[in-house]
């Protein structure tokens, strides 16, 4: 049953690419967007479908596929994004071959990420990974522009360092473990030889790279910057969490028992991330680039959590990542309406836009105060778990750091907001008026989301936790 | 295999990972970064196999490397379209002009 | 030791060829080099008891991965004598402490006293039937990676058309 998740949106792929007559570029949107809500239903309906029995062919199959709530989690969040890219990708993309390519590559994308969250073998998660990234570094270069291709490659460059760490580490763990599933690994590390985990801290180091976190983060401010509006929603909004970071919180959660040593590597990673990323967000003029260290300070916090090493550290973590899904798509969303009016996302240029556009900046600011922690929305929430969690584990000093980041997050968005939202409107900006309708429904959506998230959390906080915590990898 | 053997084969993968991982983070022309590339893969290949062979599981390990090399294949063509459109861009024959990228 | 002199040449062949890739200036060498480390891979994978990885290894790196490289270098036309002659400067100053770099860590690395390791018996299955009975998902994701490449190839490799000689400016069709 699980199967189809990676099955359909080949299928759908392959229908949608035959040589048909008549109109085509708008079947692809709906194709994409129906994968999308089927999707959520999945990620919302799982425990029922799977409870319905296997179909007979699928059986056939071994994939060895895995559901827990944390794939759940992942599963909304991806059906989510990838809704907003494409709408956000048929609004912005006039021509019509490149949107279909578009769409073509966000079921690849859909493909990748969804085995990923579903797998429970290190190769696959390798392979899975790489298709992701190979979607991605099309649709980075998908208008063919220098900058885009720039960005493109540099991303390429580092993400082959990662893939040559990460296959390392599964040379390793074949030598000492004997097989490449998470089963062997956990077992191998119960068994204590060191090689297993010398393999595995090779692979995170893969992940930390492939993720965006200090002193790895190279290549991600450009990447987003350089990418097509639609492709930067989808970048920001789930592939770098889907590709390297869910992995850290999988084998967080399904492989290893939290030692000593990996947890100061974790929570020293997320701190520099998150310091690292917080600075350098208020030195930018660029909007887009501004957003992209604010990605990586905000993945440090998830990293951070991670590094509590308890399952209130993971439950913070995976609800932050949720969260960041939400909110970072968010923003470039409104950031690619802006872009659609004034043509440029240069901040300098931006003044008053809160004025001239009242739903793309209150959305914006939603997700910006969202972000930086602010009652009564999701971040709020995540945040707070995630500073609880460190608490509790014993690691006063890092929550203390958390805390002061996220005030040092409020002062930015505060700076920005002044910028670019309020103040005197420059000549530009006068005339423009409000973004299509097209850009609104998915900021509408996604703030909703984030209003909704924080305002239920409290409601939902007891039964969430113990959902997290019961469900350790059962294989439904 | 004896000790020395072994030695010669780690020495072997870690030299041709260690050669291709610096070409290609130092080089400045976009395709010797692939090419930098394609060895580190190489020395990954072997060290799989390698792996396979000593613990005597030698089917996963062929298995391994076979998606392996298809995965990068597909890659490294996706590297070269991109090459060939910043090339495209510049406008230029010069194979100094491809600099800019690798920085 | 006698034994295993093959294997020690290979490997040092393997090396070499990696080695010559880096530093030679002329690209088109370059690419020569790690056709011949693509060799050398392919028979130290047949002497590891791999041979389907082997020859994978030989057809799919060694053939297809130089034909794309030199057909590209041909495309953009790259080679001009002075940027050799330039560039040779540069790439001294850059690449010298290589060799010896190399030396060193080599040298290193056969002291580690590494322990004896006893060669396996070839237990578990056969590649077939790991790869076509276990590792399903293995073969979705090639699928999934080779229709991504596909894409790939339709969205970065429209218009271009092969050059006469470098001297012409690439003649562009921008596919609507």
């Amino acid at each position: 049953m699980l199967a189809l998740l990676v099955l359909v949106p080949i299928a759908v792929l392959l229908l949608m690419n035959l040589p048909w007559r008549g109109a085509r570029s708008q079947a692809y949107t709906m194709g994409v967007l129906a994968l999308a809500f089927a999707e959520i239903f999945a990620a919302i309906a799982l425990p029922a479908l799977v409870g319905v029995g296997e179909i007979p062919f699928l059986s056939e199959l071994r994939f060895g596929l895995v559901a827990d709530d944390l794939t759940r989690v992942l599963l909304a969040s991806i059906g989510v994004v990838v809704g907003a890219a494409m709408l956000v990708g048929q609004e912005s993309m006039k021509d019509e071959r490149q949107r279909c390519n578009f769409a073509s590559l966000l079921i690849v994308s859909i493909t990748g990420m969804n085995a990923t969250v579903l797998l429970s073998d290190f190769f696959s998660l390798y392979v899975f990974i790489e298709v992701t990234a190979v979607a991605s570094f099309i649709l980075i270069a998908l208008d063919r522009g220098v900058l885009a291709v720039e960005g493109a490659f540099r991303y390429l460059v580092l993400s082959a360092v990662a893939t040559a760490l990460m296959l390392g580490a599964v040379g390793l763990m074949l030598m000492s473990a004997g097989d490449t599933t998470f089963d062997a690994v956990r077992s191998g590390l119960a068994g204590g030889t060191s090689l297993v985990r010398l393999g595995l801290a090779v692979f995170m180091l893969g992940l930390f790279i492939k993720g965006g976190t200090v002193p790895f983060h190279a290549w991600l401010p450009g990447a987003y910057s350089a990418a097509p509006p639609a492709v930067s929603v989808l970048l920001s909004g789930i592939v770098t969490k889907a590709s390297g970071i869910y992995a850290l919180i999988r084998i967080a959660w399904s492989v290893y028992v939290p030692d000593e040593q990996i947890s100061l590597v974790l929570l020293v990673v997320g701190t520099v991330s998150i310091i690292v990323g917080a600075v350098a967000a208020m030195g930018q003029t660029d909007l887009k680039r501004m957003y992209a260290y604010s990605s990586i300070s905000q993945v440090g916090y998830i990293v951070l959590a991670l590094g509590a090493g308890t399952e209130l550290g993971v439950v913070a973590a995976t609800f932050h990542l949720f969260n960041h899904s939400i909110f970072k798509s968010l923003l470039f969303v409104d950031s690619a309406a802006i872009e659609s009016r004034l043509g440029t996302t240069d901040m300098t240029r931006m003044g008053g836009i809160g004025g001239k556009m009242p739903i793309t900046g209150t959305t914006a600011s939603i997700a910006m105060l969202s972000a930086a922690g602010i009652p009564p929305f999701a971040g709020f929430w995540s945040k707070l778990l995630i500073i609880i969690a460190l608490w509790k584990s014993a690691h006063i000093g890092f929550a203390v750091i958390a805390v002061m980041a996220s005030m040092l997050t409020l002062g930015y968005f505060l700076v920005m907001q002044q910028k670019a939202f309020f103040g005197k409107p420059s000549i530009e900006v006068g005339a423009i008026g409000e973004a299509s309708i097209g850009y609104l429904v998915p900021a509408i959506a996604l703030a909703a989301i984030t209003v909704l998230a924080g305002v239920l959390f409290p409601f939902l906080l007891d039964s969430s936790c113990s959902f997290l915590l019961l469900g350790k990898a059962l294989p439904w | 295999m004896n000790a020395e053997l072994l030695s010669f084969y780690v020495a072997a993968i870690v030299l041709v990972a260690l050669a291709g991982l610096y070409y290609l983070l130092v080089t400045t022309n976009l395709i010797r970064a692939v090419i930098g590339l394609e060895l580190v893969t190489k020395a990954i290949t072997v060290g799989l196999v390698l792996a396979g062979r000593l613990t005597g599981k030698v089917g996963i390990a062929q298995s391994l490397v076979i998606t392996l090399i298809v995965v990068e294949v597909v890659i490294m063509v996706v590297a070269v379209g991109l090459i060939l459109n910043a090339h495209r861009q510049t406008n230029d024959v010069d194979v100094r002009r491809l600099r800019n990228i690798k920085g | 030791m006698n034994d295993y002199i093959i294997d020690i040449v290979i490997l040092a062949c393997l090396v070499l060829s990696a080695v010559w890739a880096v530093l030679s200036p002329r690209l088109l060498r370059a690419v020569v080099g790690l056709a011949l480390a693509s060799v050398c891979v392919t028979i130290v994978l047949f002497r590891l008891d791999s041979p389907l990885a082997g020859v994978f290894e030989l057809s799919v790196c060694a053939g297809l991965i130089s034909a794309v490289f030199i057909s590209t270098i041909s495309l953009a036309a790259l080679e001009t004598e002075e940027s050799v002659v330039q560039t040779s400067k540069e790439r001294i100053r850059r690449y010298w402490f290589l060799p010896p770099l190399l030396l060193l860590v080599g040298v290193a690395v056969t002291q580690l006293a590494l322990p004896d390791m006893p060669v396996q018996a070839i237990t578990g299955e056969g590649v077939r039937e790991v790869l076509w009975n276990q590792r399903h998902l293995d073969l979705l994701g090639q699928i999934a990676v080779l229709l991504a490449g596909a894409f790939g190839v339709v969205v970065l490799f429209k218009g271009f058309e092969t050059r006469v000689d470098k001297g012409i400016e690439i003649k562009e069709t921008t596919g609507k």
